[in-house]
C-alpha cells in the first residue's frame, strides 16, 4: 500500500472506531461519594453528554435531578446497575428529569420513597431497558409511579419493567405521541396507564398480577384534558388479581381487583389482538366518568367514552371472583362468572340519533372476540335493564393510525447495545 | 444619598459582579460583605431586605441582601417579580444559634441568585466550620446542625443544602429560573436600615434601585402571617400558603400538573383545594379524600402533608425537614373557620 493509502485508511479507521466513543463524557466509578459525584455530573452535563454508570448496588439517600437537555444516562444493565433508594432520607422521587431529549437505559431504580423515575415537561423521552421496582412487593407504602412521564411529547418506553407501584407502574400522563412497548408491568395497582394523553400506542407488553392491567383514562380537573387516540394491541393482560393497595380516595383505588383493560371516558380507543385472560372481575371494562362516583366540577370535561373499538382479542377465563361494588351489587343480579366485556351503558343523550343510537363513528364496537360474552350493566339505571346482547355493538370503526415518533427517539443510540 | 452609596462602591473593595461562567469558587470573591466574613456586614450598595411573610426554612435565621450594578435599577411590576437588571445579585444566608457553642451563630450556607447574561443562575456556597469562608458546592451533602431555640430547647436536624437543580426546582416559572420573594406585595413593608426605618419600596426607589413604583400605600401588600394586626385570618393564611407553596403550585409552576393553585390572588375555591380530589398525591393523601375540607383541618390533605416529615408525603417537598408548628396552626385555624361540605359522591367502582 502506498503511504497515502495507509494514511487514508488510518483516518477512515479512526473515524469508524470513534463513532461510538465521541461522547463518553462521564464514566462514574462506584465508591464513596457516588451519589454526590452522580448529581454533580447531572448538574455539570453539557447537552449531548452521556453519563455512564458503573455496575453495582449503588446506595442513594437523596433524590437525583436532571435539567440539561439531550443527556443520556446509561448503566450496565437493569440487573447490574441498581440505584437503591432503600435508605432515602430526602426528596420526593428517585430521579426527576425536567429537560428534553432525555435517554435512560440499562439500569434499575429500586425502593424509592416516592416515584422512581419522573420526567416532567420533556420533548423527547426514551426509557429503554429500565426496571423500576419496590422489592418488598405490593404495599401502600411504595411510591406511586414507576416510570412516569407527565406533560411530555414524543415518549418511547421500551423493554422496561415496573413492579410494585402503589398507583401505576408505567404511567404516561397529559402527554402526546407515546409508544409503550415490549415492557413488563407486574404487581402494581395499575400496570400500564395512559391518562389524559393523545396518540398512544401500547403494544407487545405483559401486564400481569396487577390490580388492573392496562388503563386508558381521561379525567377532569387536570391542566391537560381530552385524552384520546390510543391503541392497545398485542399485549398479554392476564391474572391481574392482586388486591388493590392504592391510596384510599385516589382514582386508582377504585379499580376493582381483577380488571384486565379499563377504558374510562376516553375517545378513540382501539383495543385489539390482545390476549386478555383470567382477570377475576372483568377482562375488559368500558365506562363513563359517572361510574367513578365522583362529582364533575369541570365544565370543559367530556365524561363519555366514544369511538371505542374492541376487536380480535383472545379473551378467556376470569370473572370468577368479582371485586368491590361489582361483587356486592352486580354479581347477584348477573351471576358468576362475570361476563368478559363490561360496559356501563352510559351514553351522551345529546348525541343519540334516530333509533337511540350513537352516530356510526362514535359507537362502542365489539367484534370478533371469539365467544367472549358481554354485558351492558345499565349503571345509569341502577342495573335495572342489564343486557347481554352484543348485536348493538357489532360494528367496526376505522382503525386508528400508528404513532410515529421522531427518528431520534425511536432508534437505538449509535454504539448502543 | 444614592450617589454616596454608588461611588463608595467604586474604589477597589466594592462588589465584584460575575455575569457568566466560570463563577467564583469562594463567596469572598464577590465582595458582598466587608470585614470579617461571618459578621455579614454588607458592602456598599448591598442592601438588606425582608419580606412580609417569608418561606419556612426549619427556623433558620435568614439574612437577605440585594445588589445591583451602579447606574442600574429594577422596574416595578404590580403582581410579578420586578424586572431586575443583568448583574443583580440576591443573597440569602442561613444561620442558626449553635447549641455546641453556647448559642453563637453558625452560618450554614449562602445562596446567590445572580442575573447573569444568560438568565438567573443559582449558586449555593457552603460555609466552613471556622466561619472564614464559603465554597461553591453544586451538590452539597446534608450537614448536621445542633441548634438552640431562644427558649432553650435544643434541636438536631439533618440540614439539606439544596443542589443547584433543587434551587431551580422551586425558582421556576414556566421553566425559567426566577426569583420568588422580591415582589411588590412582599417587599411592601418597613425595614430598619442603618440610616433609619423606611418602607422598602420607597427606599429602593430613593437609592435608585427601583423605578416606577407607586407610593407604598398604592402598592399591594401581603399580610404578615403571624401578625393579626396586619390582616384577617384569611389574608394571613393566604400569604403563608403563597410564599410556602405557590412557587410550585401556580399555573406556571412545577406543580401545575396538580391543578392546586395557591397564589394569594387565587379566587377559585376548588383551585385552593376546597373539596378537591388529589391528582397525584398517592400515599401523600394519608387516606384522606380532599385537599381541604371546610371546617375540618384534620380531614384535609393540605394539613396532613404540612405535618409530615416523610419524603413523598411532606409538603413542601424540599426546603424543610421540620414541621412548622406555628404555620400549621395558622392553616388549621383557617380551615376550621370555613364552612361547607364536600360531597363524597356515591362510593364508586370502575
Amino acid at each position: 500500500m502506498s503511504k497515502i493509502t495507509v494514511a487514508l485508511f488510518a483516518v477512515a479507521l479512526s473515524f469508524t472506531l470513534c463513532v461510538s466513543c465521541a461522547r463518553r463524557d462521564s464514566g462514574l466509578a462506584a465508591g464513596p461519594d457516588f451519589q454526590k459525584r452522580f448529581q454533580e455530573a447531572l448538574i455539570g452535563a453539557k447537552p449531548g453528554a452521556v453519563i455512564d454508570l458503573p455496575e453495582g448496588r449503588l446506595d442513594m439517600d437523596r433524590a437525583l435531578s436532571l435539567s440539561v437537555d439531550n443527556v443520556t444516562i446509561r448503566g450496565k444493565g437493569s440487573d447490574k446497575t441498581i440505584l437503591s433508594f432503600k435508605n432515602q432520607k430526602s426528596g420526593p422521587a428517585g430521579l426527576t428529569v425536567t429537560s428534553s431529549g432525555f435517554t435512560i437505559e440499562d439500569l434499575a431504580i429500586e425502593d424509592t420513597k416516592g416515584d422512581a423515575l419522573k420526567i416532567n415537561g420533556a420533548n423527547g423521552v426514551t426509557v429503554r431497558r429500565v426496571r423500576a421496582e419496590w422489592t418488598d412487593g405490593p404495599s401502600e407504602k411504595n411510591g406511586s409511579y414507576g416510570i412516569y412521564p407527565v406533560q411530555c411529547k414524543n415518549v418511547l418506553i421500551e423493554d422496561s419493567a415496573s413492579i410494585g407501584a402503589a398507583d401505576a407502574g408505567i404511567y404516561v400522563g397529559q402527554s402526546s405521541n407515546i409508544i409503550v412497548r415490549r415492557s413488563r408491568a407486574e404487581a402494581n395497582v395499575a400496570g400500564i396507564e395512559i391518562e389524559n394523553s393523545q396518540f398512544a400506542d401500547v403494544y407487545e407488553n405483559k401486564a400481569t398480577h396487577n390490580t388492573g392491567g392496562i388503563l386508558v383514562f381521561n379525567l377532569p380537573d387536570l391542566p391537560v384534558k381530552g385524552g384520546g387516540n390510543t391503541r392497545v394491541f398485542n399485549n398479554e393482560i392476564a391474572e391481574n388479581n392482586t388486591q388493590n393497595f392504592g391510596a384510599k380516595g385516589s382514582m386508582v383505588a377504585k379499580v376493582p381487583t381483577g380488571t384486565g383493560v379499563i377504558v374510562l371516558a376516553t375517545n378513540h380507543v382501539e383495543v385489539f389482538k390482545n390476549t386478555i385472560r383470567d382477570n377475576n372481575t372483568a377482562n375488559v371494562s368500558v365506562i363513563s366518568y359517572f361510574t367513578t362516583g365522583n362529582p364533575i366540577n369541570d365544565a370543559s370535561y367530556y365524561p363519555f367514552p366514544e369511538a371505542i373499538y374492541v376487536h380480535d382479542n383472545v379473551i378467556s377465563g376470569g370473572g370468577a371472583a368479582p371485586s368491590g361494588e361489582y361483587a356486592d351489587a352486580l354479581a347477584p343480579v348477573v351471576g358468576k362468572p362475570m361476563p368478559a366485556i363490561l360496559f356501563d351503558g352510559i351514553v351522551n343523550p345529546v348525541k343519540l340519533g334516530p333509533g337511540k343510537r350513537l352516530p356510526d363513528d362514535l359507537r362502542i364496537c365489539i367484534q370478533n372476540n371469539g365467544d367472549a360474552n358481554f354485558m351492558n350493566y345499565d349503571a345509569g339505571g341502577h342495573f335495572k335493564h342489564v343486557s347481554r346482547d352484543l348485536k348493538p355493538y357489532n360494528c367496526s370503526l376505522a382503525p386508528l393510525s400508528a404513532v410515529n415518533l421522531p427518528a431520534a427517539a425511536a432508534a437505538p443510540p449509535a454504539g448502543g447495545n | 444619598m444614592a450617589a454616596v452609596l454608588m461611588f463608595s462602591a467604586c474604589g477597589g473593595r466594592g462588589v465584584h459582579p460575575h455575569v457568566a461562567e466560570p463563577y467564583p469558587e469562594r463567596l469572598s470573591a464577590w465582595h458582598l460583605f466587608a470585614g470579617e466574613p461571618a459578621a455579614l456586614k454588607p458592602n456598599a450598595g448591598v442592601i438588606p431586605y425582608d419580606l412580609n411573610t417569608p418561606l419556612f426554612s426549619d427556623y433558620a435565621t435568614k439574612y437577605r441582601f440585594v445588589w445591583m450594578p451602579p447606574g442600574t435599577s429594577a422596574t416595578y411590576n404590580e403582581t410579578e417579580v420586578f424586572d431586575f437588571p443583568v448583574g443583580t445579585i440576591f443573597s440569602k444566608t442561613f444561620a442558626y444559634p449553635d447549641a455546641d457553642q453556647g448559642g453563637k451563630q453558625r452560618i450554614i450556607e449562602t445562596r446567590l441568585l445572580v442575573n447573569s447574561r444568560s438568565g438567573w443562575v443559582t449558586l449555593p456556597y457552603v460555609w466552613n466550620r471556622e466561619q472564614t469562608e464559603a465554597t461553591l458546592d453544586v451538590a452539597a451533602d446534608p450537614t448536621t446542625v445542633h441548634w438552640v431555640h431562644p427558649s432553650g430547647t435544643r434541636y438536631t436536624i439533618d440540614y439539606v443544602i439544596p443542589n443547584t437543580n433543587q434551587c431551580k426546582g422551586c425558582h421556576d416559572r414556566s421553566k425559567i429560573v426566577t426569583p420568588i420573594g422580591p415582589k411588590a406585595r412582599n417587599l411592601n413593608k418597613d425595614f430598619n436600615y442603618p440610616d433609619g426605618r423606611f418602607n422598602q419600596l420607597a427606599y429602593w426607589t430613593r437609592i435608585g434601585y427601583l423605578k416606577g413604583a407607586p407610593p407604598p400605600d398604592h402598592a399591594p401588600k401581603l399580610a404578615v402571617w403571624d401578625d393579626p394586626a396586619s390582616g384577617s385570618l384569611d389574608a394571613r393564611a393566604r400569604a403563608y400558603l403563597e410564599i410556602n407553596c405557590a412557587h410550585c403550585h401556580n399555573p406556571q409552576g412545577p406543580a401545575n400538573t396538580t391543578g392546586l393553585y395557591l397564589l394569594a390572588a387565587q379566587t377559585d375555591p376548588m383551585r385552593l383545594g376546597l373539596c378537591k380530589v388529589p391528582v397525584s398525591a398517592g400515599q401523600g393523601s394519608g387516606d384522606l379524600l380532599f385537599d381541604v375540607v371546610g371546617g375540618k383541618p384534620e380531614e384535609s390533605i393540605l394539613v396532613h402533608r404540612m405535618e409530615s416529615t416523610t419524603p413523598k408525603v411532606m409538603m413542601p417537598e424540599l426546603g424543610r425537614s421540620m414541621v412548622h408548628r406555628e404555620g400549621v396552626a395558622l392553616i388549621r385555624e383557617w380551615i376550621a373557620s370555613m364552612r361547607g361540605k364536600c360531597s363524597e359522591g356515591r362510593s364508586g367502582h370502575l
